[in-house]
């Protein structure tokens, strides 16, 4: 999930993504694909073929992202990988700092986790929140064989011992800065941009 | 005794000119001593007369005695009140009158006139000794089992009957009980919405209709409280064309208020009978206004706090009135054209005294007449603040509304109840 | 206890459009927990939710407590029975009581329509409240559940026509129902006798028959009212034969309905006056689904109303008015 504020469900019923300060590419469509491409392969050679693999995307660009790098994986191995989301929403341990949100879509495929390996995917990672409240939210479902992560962007600043298996694009950042992964499923154009965040929510 | 100049005040809105006060009685000229009061722009009208007042005195001190509520209605430009029968004891015989009556009378705020119940214990079965209490020191002249309906009609027939004896009337609270069982608030659209249990019109009217065709029959005198809808006003202004002796009252709340209130389920609007609606407004003002209501009476109903600050449904009916009557009045009658101030004098003294048979009240302003009399700034205005009212209650539904008009002064026979807006510790 | 501004459910009437397809559609995630080994999530711990009932509903009662628990709650139960409310401690005290726990929300079952109203906005809590039926007032959650259950079975509510019968004069059921569906586009039919119809229905958001016959086939679902039988007594209708023959739901008047209709009961029911055991049983009803349903709208409607720092529904509080 990016770093980008969650819309509440207010905003989201008004429309669209805050107005954001300008920010600039650091990732546009061709490395996107070059990215996404490298880290199916990393999955293939690192699991041996990922034969017990599932992969589970963050809602909601995670979810894309898990949904091309199955994709991809299948136009090399000419198999699907099982493939679904996994909402965190409910597990995460900022719902108090922030207004109740929508909670996106947890579909777990067919099978199962048990006994699986699985792989997040999320498009930026950068506290690690995040994920913590995703291994929680795959505890409850179930006992993986092991749990790897995969993301587009590690922007750095983590505040708990986690990290990426899977790394599109490691991107240096400052904590001000913002960083917003835009794919064609939803913002029409695939694209990593970095702006920075207006003095006021700066601490957020 | 103090004697008063009362310089430049308008007796009921006519021309200002000055008033002289001497030994209780409206004089010819100032006695040498006489304190100045300078009335400019002050209106100056009989003492008022209240036909329905609630002083809980004896039984419920908590929510207001005769000396708290004697107080409030001076404050409010009273200068007699009936004190209403439902107190615990209930005022059903000589002896429950007489101390009512002697509890004004040490008060010294206004005449506390006592209220007869019609039957014993108003529990609607057998009349009370009403000759008793007519011929008591108390001089009772209005039974009223009021807060419950004299619902039996051959036992309303028969207090009809029986008052003539001594020339009593019989004050009716016209609610047919089964009509009206669990009932919350006027029934209509809004007591639908919010699943209030509806109180409807006819429960009233019914009633009063029985009533006045009684009374025809009878020959007797009824008075109809406090009635609430424009059927209401129809059937009293019937009867009065065919002549027959019926007068009726309109409280204060339903001149100015309706039942979109009870929005809120804030207790405080609970009343008896309920909060009506828009166009019930505008018949009982019209009706105020051609006379076919004869006077406004407040029902001033204190009750302690634990009595409104609970569930709409297990909460206390009724509302203060005393100390803001008057600014309603102005508010509903005066401000929009419906009633000058001669009329305002007539439907909240004259007629009230002449219902109630009070010599001394409700006179006209002139020479020789007892000094019971109020001056009101017409000009003022104020935010009704229920901690600053003299009544030991708080559950006034006017509460941060302002409303025009302040008490000056009351006089009651030429002594000040309230002098400066202020009322004065006696 | 939150410090953010907090609201309540009292009424439906309160719900904007937005606002109730976000409780289903919320409510339709949290239904998917159901298959699931762990059913709780960690969402509401360290809040306290009090069920505060007035008035017995084992139902309803258990129902919320399962959604609270299932979102990691603590919960208070505060009934009727072997507690300070039966020995005619005030509505007040009790609410002083509450808001001295540190409830974060308080669902309240109350015998006195407003109930839950006087509660949220006599400036006695802080809490949150919700109403779970308050006299003959409203009970917006069995709105959203029969709302969430009728979209399941029928695919959508705009346009869909829901036809309600029975005693909808005493029935905060319909009263909720009937302004939930209107403000998600459904066309509600009421039917009662005369005697049970509301006196300004005219003024709702609905139409309404005193037969109920010529409505069946026209209905995309039907939800009957439970039927006091002391009503009876009251001289609302004359006897059950005459009420069941006449406003019942049975085999004959099942089989006028369209294919697809379905026949809603909020329970408990009375087979045999209001609805034949035979349609009660029947693939058509939707009695028990409508009981699980329960469960995750009322656990969406506490998530929606407690889970961030501010809610995303429910009426602003009014504060003190004086
Ligand atoms: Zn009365």
């Amino acid at each position: 999930m990016t770093d980008v504020t969650v819309p509440t469900a207010a905003e989201n019923a008004a429309s669209g993504l805050r107005a954001p300060a300008p920010m600039r590419a650091v990732l546009d469509a061709a490395a996107v694909q070059r990215a996404l491409t490298r880290i199916a392969h990393e999955i293939l050679e690192r699991t041996q073929g990922a034969d017990d693999a599932v992969l589970l995307g963050i809602p909601t660009r995670g979810a894309h992202l898990a949904a091309r790098l199955a994709r991809q994986i299948a136009e090399v191995e000419g198999r699907t990988l099982p493939h679904g989301t996994l909402d965190v929403t409910m597990y995460r341990d900022d719902l108090r700092l922030r207004p109740a949100r929508t909670l996106g879509h947890t579909e777990i495929p067919d099978g199962g986790v048990d006994g699986k390996l699985v792989v997040l995917v999320d498009d930026v990672l950068f506290s690690g929140r995040t994920i913590r409240a995703a291994l929680d939210a795959l505890a409850d479902l179930g006992r993986p064989r092991a749990v790897q992560l995969a993301v587009l962007v590690d922007r750095g600043h983590r505040e708990l011992p986690i990290r990426a298996d899977y790394v599109g694009k490691n991107l240096p950042t400052a904590q001000r800065e913002t960083v917003q992964v835009r794919l064609a499923e939803i913002d029409r154009e695939d694209a990593v941009l970095l702006g920075t965040k207006p003095e006021r929510e700066a601490g957020r | 005794m103090t004697n008063w100049t009362i310089k430049g005040a308008s007796p009921l809105g006519g021309p200002a000119r000055d008033l002289y006060v001497r030994e209780g009685r409206i004089a010819e000229a100032p006695a040498p001593d006489a304190t100045v009061i300078d009335a400019a722009g002050l209106i100056a009208l009989p003492g008022l007369v209240d036909l329905h007042t609630h002083l809980r005195e004896p039984g419920r001190e908590d929510a207001e005695t005769v000396l708290s509520g004697s107080r409030a209605a001076a404050a409010g430009g009273f200068t007699a009140v009936h004190a209403m029968a439902n107190t615990d004891p209930v005022a059903d015989t000589a002896g429950v009158v007489e101390q009512v009556w002697r509890l004004g009378r040490e008060a010294g705020y206004c005449d506390v006139q006592p209220v007869g119940a019609v039957t014993v214990g108003i529990a609607g079965e057998r009349l009370a000794e009403l000759g008793a209490m007519a011929e008591s020191a108390a001089r009772v002249r209005i039974f009223s089992d009021d807060g419950h309906c004299v619902s039996d009609a051959a036992l309303m027939r028969r207090a009809l009957e029986y008052v003539k004896a001594f020339g009593g009337v019989v004050a009716q609270h016209a609610q047919e009980p089964r009509l009206t069982e669990g009932a919350q608030m006027n029934e209509g659209e809004l007591s639908d919405v919010l699943g209030l249990r509806g109180w409807p019109a006819v429960a009233e009217e019914a009633i009063i209709a029985r009533d006045v065709l009684l009374a025809a029959h009878t020959g007797s005198r009824l008075h109809v409280c406090h009635l609430s809808t424009a059927g209401s006003v129809e059937i009293v202004r019937w009867a009065k064309s065919k002549g027959y002796p019926v007068t009726a009252e309109v409280t204060p709340h339903h001149l100015l208020l309706t039942e979109d209130l009870v929005r809120g389920y804030d207790p405080v609007y609970k009343v008896n009978p309920p909060l009506r609606s828009k166009d019930d407004v505008e018949a009982v003002r019209a009706g105020l206004a051609d006379g076919a209501i004869d006077v406004v009476a407040t029902d001033h109903a204190p009750h302690p706090v634990e009595a409104k600050d609970c569930e709409w449904a297990v909460a206390a009916m009724g509302m203060l009135g005393l100390e803001t009557a008057l600014s309603v009045v102005q508010q509903t009658m005066v401000a929009t054209g419906l009633l000058d101030w001669a009329g305002v004098a007539d439907r909240m003294s004259v007629r009230a005294a002449r219902i109630g048979q009070l010599e001394e009240h409700g006179r006209p302003l002139e020479v020789g007449e007892p000094a019971n009399l109020t001056l009101l700034d017409p000009a003022a205005a104020r935010v009704i603040e229920p901690a600053s009212l003299h009544s030991r209650s708080r559950n006034t539904p006017f509460a941060g509304l302002e409303l025009p008009g302040a008490v000056h002064a009351t006089l009651l026979r030429g002594t000040a109840t309230v002098l400066d807006g202020k009322v004065v510790d006696r | 206890m939150s410090a953010g501004p907090r609201r309540h459910l009292l009424s439906t009437a309160d719900l904007s459009a937005e606002d109730a397809m976000l409780i289903l559609d919320t409510a339709a995630e949290f239904a998917r927990l159901a298959d699931r080994p762990i059913k709780k999530l960690p969402t509401l711990r360290g809040r306290t939710v009090v069920n505060l009932f007035y008035e017995d509903s084992t139902r309803t009662r258990i129902s919320f407590e399962t959604a609270a628990k299932r979102l990691s709650a603590d919960v208070i139960n505060f009934s009727a029975k072997g507690s300070s409310v039966s020995k005619g401690e005030s509505l007040k005290d009790t609410a002083l009581t509450l808001e001295a726990m540190g409830a974060d929300a308080v669902v309240v079952r109350h015998w006195a329509s407003g109930g839950a109203h006087r509660l949220a906005h006599a400036g006695w809590i802080r809490s949150a409240v919700v109403n779970a039926g308050d006299g003959t007032h409203e009970h917006p959650t069995q709105a959203l559940l029969d709302a969430y259950t009728l979209r399941a079975r029928l695919g959508g509510l705009e346009g869909r026509r829901v036809t309600v019968v029975g005693d909808v004069l005493h029935s905060r059921v319909a009263r909720s129902n009937v302004r939930l569906l209107a403000t998600l586009g459904a066309e509600v039919t009421l039917v009662a006798p005369p005697t049970l119809m509301p006196f300004g229905v005219e003024g709702w958001p609905c139409s309404s028959s005193y037969a109920l016959d010529p409505v069946l086939p026209k209905s995309d679902a039907v939800m009957m009212l439970r039927v006091q039988r002391e009503r009876m007594d009251q001289a609302f209708f004359p006897t059950e034969r005459e009420y069941s023959r006449r406003y019942g739901m049975h085999a004959d008047r099942m089989a006028q309905l369209p294919e697809h209709a379905v026949v809603m009961h909020p329970g408990p029911m009375n087979r045999g006056l209001e609805i034949s055991a035979e349609v009660a049983d029947s693939a058509r009803s939707t009695v028990t689904e409508q009981v699980a349903n329960g469960v995750s709208v009322r656990m969406a409607v506490l998530y929606l109303l407690l889970g961030g720092s501010e809610p995303a529904i429910g009426t602003e509080d009014e504060g003190e008015r004086r």
